[in-house]
């Protein structure tokens, strides 16, 4: 990927997670909105999970379904292609990003000079598209892309980046929204009541969806079975971009595929509960090919890899694919309620985009993603597909520690550590040292007891916002030593 | 029943009442506990960190030290559950790399007999009252590995219900991370203690004296919080409340 698109991907992620949570953690307004936000979304889905009898049941459906697909990918791509090109579809392969959007840009430029259009496409959200920067390759080709889902339409306004998987953007509240609309929509007047900036977007997008013929999708879904895919939406901008055009684009990641339309019958039940806290989404597409007289006369699919047959290769990590993009670990994740997106310096953010990112990216610049996490699990437990997140994450950590030369500083440490723990005598010196070696930082408290709250360099870390109790004179060992010489001595 | 303790390196080094605690618990109810002296680390820091070979080494020295222990007693929910999670892909590894033949088996054996303290109490020996006395206002921490690892569900909850004299205030989002996380509370220390901020908030809005878990990981950083803003909230292990009995014998 040369494109502008990774440079800025590189840029953003080549600050450390540490750093850039710390930014976000300074931003009074969006932890506001990140508290109201999560928790709302949370509440809605636990409501949703509890009166599903079978939940648990679903959940290891999903991942079956997950599972057998990406141990039979190659087969199920090849299929999903002969039956969509079948269907009047046209299906093209792309490896990297870079390819993708070329891909998009030629049938683009096809479609206008066909249609004798103007340089706009209309979009879906689409978080694929979003990885790719496929808006920035459009935009420096001179081709002006319309995001039609309300939030993806205030962050295209705002020159922002979306912040969730499923309502991008989560770091908004209403007031900076109206502040946007005012500014970018020229209205010199309105409200801050939901109704009433939802009705200023469909004033502003309506007339593009009315002149525009070409759109670029996403997928939910690609089936194998029949090259169908799957779009589930609130808005109804979907259904617009998906009916009205001409010519529709659709990109996919190759892990989008399932094998069977059956299929969806576990999907479509596991996706809205986890995503949106709904028990179905309130648009949902499926379109096969092509149907003259009804839709889009030119249809394309782009089945894009861009790391993920890497991803593939390892058993391990391999399970990241199963992801369907629900975000209800980002939802979950403590860490995410209170960094938000940015600081994941990636368009997936939260516990997923901590796995996917350094991952798709080869580790490049997100070594510090796997560490964003104090492993407490909350998002293994939502995940509808039951991805071992933790898991994965120390399956990375450990490929980012064996990366490192052997004179970093932090596996000398680790390797000092781990010697001192193979052996007894050395344990019970490495206390007694302790004891000495933190002297110097002790003071008592007005009981006694003594702490430390100020240490050197990484450990800082700790001392900044809390205190350490100081090792005690006499360890357990030391005391069961004793007790056990006075009950000889009986 | 002859129950082994395995005190773990973090507890051993700085929380040694836990252990001492653990030993008077299971002595008043008619049990002996051993010791074995060779014991050091569960290898969880190393493991979670990204150091597997180095957690690799730990393995064989646990089960050399308690391979013969009728039960094996573990006063710390996060190392256990790295045991259940992970020996079982250790000992895979080694004994394919040659150098422990039969380590496979070794460690499927042994692990049925690891118990968390509060699940040697309730799942393995049946109990629910311990004849424990400690008449304080007192809150719990769900620990994450406890909860989700574990599944200890409502075991800790119901030793303190069964305590005499406890006042047991129920802890707002107690199955919410404090944001421990071992190195992560210093790799990442802003976001922790941005974790460990609403977690404070809860356990001051409880009301309680004490705040207990079981394990001392989160209670050395809730700990750390509480003291450093004079809360004047102390934190206890579950085993030493439970330890404190009528007698009013301090440990």
């Amino acid at each position: 990927m040369s494109s502008e698109a990774l440079n800025i991907l590189n840029h953003r992620a080549s600050q450390s997670f540490a750093t850039a949570a710390e930014r976000s953690l300074e931003d009074t307004q969006l932890r506001k909105n990140l508290r109201h936000a999560a928790t709302v979304i949370q509440t809605k889905r636990g409501r949703m999970v509890a009166e599903m009898p079978d939940w648990q049941e679903l959940r290891t459906s999903g991942e079956a379904i997950r599972h057998h697909t990406m141990e039979n990918l190659d087969i199920y791509l090849e299929q999903f292609e002969e039956a969509c090109t079948k269907a009047g579809g046209v299906v093209h392969w792309a490896r990297d990003a870079e390819e993708a959007c070329s891909i998009v840009l030629r049938l683009t430029r096809e479609a206008i000079a066909r249609e004798g259009a103007s340089n706009e496409v209309l979009k879906i959200k689409s978080m694929t598209t979003e990885e790719i920067g496929l808006n920035r390759a459009l935009e420096a080709e001179g081709v002006h892309p319309y995001e039609t889902d309300l939030a993806e339409l205030i962050i295209q306004l705002g020159q922002d980046e979306p912040s969730h998987l499923v309502v991008p953007a989560l770091h908004k509240n209403r007031e900076q929204i109206r502040e946007l609309f005012m500014h970018e929509m020229n209205l010199p007047e309105l409200g801050e009541d939901p109704q009433e900036l939802a009705s200023a977007a469909r004033t502003f997008l309506r007339e593009r969806f009315l002149r525009v013929p070409i759109a670029i999708s996403g997928a939910n879904f690609l089936i194998a079975e029949t090259g169908g895919v799957c779009i589930v939406e609130s808005e109804g901008n979907g259904r617009m971009c998906l009916t009205l055009p001409n010519t529709l684009i659709t990109i996919a990641g190759i892990d989008k595929v399932l094998p069977r339309f059956q299929d969806l019958e576990v999907m479509l039940q596991i996706l809205p509960r986890s995503a949106t806290g709904e028990r179905m989404n309130p648009y949902n597409s499926l379109w096969t090919g092509v149907w003259p007289g009804d839709g889009p006369q030119n249809f394309h699919v782009i089945l894009m890899d861009n790391g993920r047959s890497n991803i593939l290769a390892d058993a391990v990590s391999r399970q990241t694919l199963h992801c369907i993009r629900c975000g209800a670990c980002q939802n979950t994740c403590p860490v995410y309620q209170q960094t938000g997106g940015h600081a994941y310096g990636s368009v997936y953010a939260g516990p997923i985009g901590a796995i996917l990112t350094p991952q798709l990216m080869q580790m490049q610049a997100a070594e510090t993603l796997p560490y964003a996490s104090s492993l407490c699990g909350a998002c293994y437990e939502v995940c509808p597909v039951k991805i071992n997140i933790p898991e994965v994450l120390v399956h990375l950590r450990n490929k980012v520690v064996e990366k490192r030369s052997a004179l970093n500083p932090e596996k000398l440490t680790m390797k000092a550590v781990a010697s001192v723990f193979r052996s007894e005598g050395r344990f019970r010196a490495a206390v007694r040292l302790g004891r000495v070696a933190e002297r110097p930082f002790e003071h008592a408290d007005g009981g006694g007891q003594k702490w430390i709250s100020w240490l050197p360099g990484l450990l800082g870390g700790w001392t900044n916002t809390r205190d350490l109790r100081a090792i005690p004179g006499e360890s357990f060992r030391e005391w069961w030593d004793k007790r056990k010489k006075k009950v000889n001595l009986r | 029943m002859r129950i082994a303790l395995f005190i773990t390196c973090y507890n051993d080094a700085l929380f040694p009442e836990a252990g001492k605690a653990v030993v008077r618990v299971l002595e008043r109810l008619g049990h002996e506990v051993t010791f074995p002296a060779g014991q050091t680390c569960c290898g969880q820091m190393h493991f979670n960190t990204g150091y597997q070979k180095e957690a690799l080494s730990l393995l064989p020295r646990f089960l050399e030290q308690f391979g013969d222990a009728e039960a094996i007693v573990v006063p710390s929910s996060s190392c256990v559950a790295m045991m259940r999670e992970h020996y079982g892909d250790l000992a895979r590894r080694l004994e394919a790399s040659g150098s422990h033949p039969g380590i496979v088996q070794k460690t499927a054996d042994i692990l049925p007999r690891v118990f968390e303290f509060s699940e040697l109490l309730t799942k393995r020996l049946g109990l629910t009252d311990v004849g424990a006395y400690f008449p304080h206002r007192v809150t719990c921490h769900a620990s994450c590995h406890g909860l989700r690892a574990l599944d200890l569900g409502d075991g800790p909850m119901e030793l303190l219900r069964n305590v005499g004299g406890l006042e047991l205030v129920q802890l707002e989002r107690s199955d919410v991370c404090c944001g421990f996380g071992g190195t992560f509370a210093v790799k990442n220390a802003a976001v922790s203690s941005a974790m460990l901020s609403g977690k404070i908030n809860d356990v001051l809005n409880t009301g309680a004296e004490i705040c207990t878990a079981t394990d001392n990981s989160c209670l050395m950083h809730i700990q750390g919080a509480l003291h450093r803003q004079k809360t004047g909230v102390r934190t206890m292990h579950l085993a030493e409340i439970l330890a404190c009995d009528e007698s009013g014998e301090v440990l």
